[in-house]
């Protein structure tokens, strides 16, 4: 297997832009990361598209190819994935595998998704079918409800509280705020998190990621070609994918996340690393009990310290292991298809040393977690300084 | 359709952002029932709210939506 290294990095804002189209966003995320390589589309073999829900959003289907020729990539395979809020990590671990392999040199990947057009009882419709609709969709689960029923069920289990889950709102916002492309630019009191207008109990709209339109590339390369490209490569030591069943009630533990733990596993293994090595992390944080559970399934602390070891601020800029210098999905914004290739493009910033305000000092060695659903896709990520 | 008998509240949530198709049920209750059987499935609560590990009875399928009822 070859050494594949990320070349080239490319992100729109995150927000609501009720003037740009998906196929815009897309495109400008994809030109920014061939131009941070200094990369020509006449270069490109393989064109990934990550989209969860555009024949949804916006009713266009074949989007890999409308997006790519739109770019000047024409004639490469050029395909769309989709796995929920995953659709741009499988997209990129599908990407990583091929040139791995041998199959092309390089591939640009892009995540994209157009959401702010829609309703919220649309947007909360359209994104339920990432649930099961014969069973608790139907009977009125939105994916709100079932991140509330996931929290409820570690609130019993381990005495996960209200306060700890409203400090990693806190938490991010404040990352948030530093980070220029963020969809939601401020801060929140511990206060405010707690007196949100309630979504589906016990999280209210603080504990929630937003509705963002927004895109993000990344650009793939070989190790050995790494330098035609970039004096900045980061290497991708580990990476995996993984599945479980999608709906709620059919998995045996909801307060844990089994193909994270999986993934994460089998990530580890490949980078040759432990948990405590990692320096700092992107996890998906799409509610706030999605980001504790996280850190417990990725291996940073044990089952059910998750809250405790977040209300006590060892996940921010300054603390031990800084989880979502971004913002994270709650204020950085969640454009679901864009969000994977986001967080390889917000890991490889901190690497590079150029996070701006948000820089950790302790920046080699960072893990990105993209979430598809309520847990049934995962990828895991590890990614070095080259 | 079967009556599903009775069960124990595994987790619950009471919904208040809804899907279009249930913008008229808000507030409503939302939970996975333990069937006695051990199988879990998720339906709705009416009546009385109920909590994690509050016994439950089947009530009625609506549109093949099961509902319970907390046990007195």
């Amino acid at each position: 297997m070859r050494q594949v290294a990320v070349v080239g990095i490319g992100k729109t804002a995150f927000g609501a832009f009720p003037d740009r189209d998906l196929r815009s966003l897309a495109v400008e995320a994809g030109q920014k990361a061939l131009e941070n390589a200094h990369a020509q589309p006449s270069q490109v073999e393989a064109f990934h598209l990550g989209n969860f829900a555009g024949p949804s959003f916006v009713g266009q289907n074949h989007l890999a190819p409308y997006v790519a020729s739109a770019m000047g990539i024409i004639g490469t395979p050029a395909t769309r994935f989709e796995a929920a809020c995953a659709s741009s990590g499988a997209a990129f671990f599908h990407a990583v595998s091929a040139v791995a392999a041998g199959l092309y040199d390089v591939i640009l990947v892009t995540g994209v998704e157009k959401m702010t057009s829609q309703s919220t009882p649309k947007v909360t419709e359209i994104l339920a079918g990432a649930g099961d609709l014969c069973g608790e969709v139907r009977a009125g689960a939105t994916f709100p409800a079932l991140f509330a029923m996931i929290a409820r069920r570690h609130m019993y289990q381990y005495g996960t509280t209200r306060e700890q889950l409203a400090a990693v709102a806190v938490k991010n916002h404040q990352n948030g705020a530093k980070n220029p492309l963020a969809h939601m630019r401020k801060i929140i009191t511990m206060e405010q998190a707690l007196n949100g207008k309630p979504i589906a109990e016990p999280l209210t709209v603080y504990d929630c990621s937003l509705i963002s339109d927004g895109a993000a590339a990344v650009l793939l390369a070989p190790l050995e070609r790494a330098a035609e490209f970039t004096d900045k490569p980061v290497r991708v030591l580990g990476i995996a994918q993984t599945s479980d069943y999608v709906a709620l009630d059919e998995k045996d533990d909801i307060t844990t996340f089994r193909a994270v733990k999986t993934s994460a596993e089998k990530a580890y293994k490949m980078a040759g690393v432990k948990p405590s090595d990692i320096q700092f992390a992107e996890v998906h944080d799409c509610f706030t009990i999605a980001e504790i559970i996280a850190i417990e399934d990725l291996g940073f602390v044990t089952k059910g310290e998750g809250g405790p070891y977040s209300l006590a601020g060892r996940t921010c800029l300054q603390g031990e292991l800084p989880v979502n210098t971004s913002g994270g999905l709650k204020a950085k914004g969640h454009p679901v298809g864009a969000t994977g290739v986001g967080q390889i493009g917000d890991v490889v910033q901190q690497i590079r040393g150029e996070a701006g305000e948000r820089q950790v000092q302790r920046n080699s060695l960072g893990l990105a977690q993209n979430l598809g659903g309520s847990g049934a896709t995962s990828v895991v990520t590890i990614l070095g300084a080259a | 359709m079967n009556n599903l008998g009775s069960g124990t509240v595994y987790t619950e949530t009471v919904v208040w952002s809804p899907p279009q198709e249930y913008v008229n049920d808000v507030p409503y209750q939302l939970a996975i029932i333990e069937l006695d059987g051990g199988r879990r499935i998720t339906g709705r609560i009416d009546g009385d709210r109920a909590q994690i590990g509050d016994r439950v009875a089947f009530s009625d399928f609506r549109n093949n939506v099961p509902f319970f009822r907390k046990s007195q």
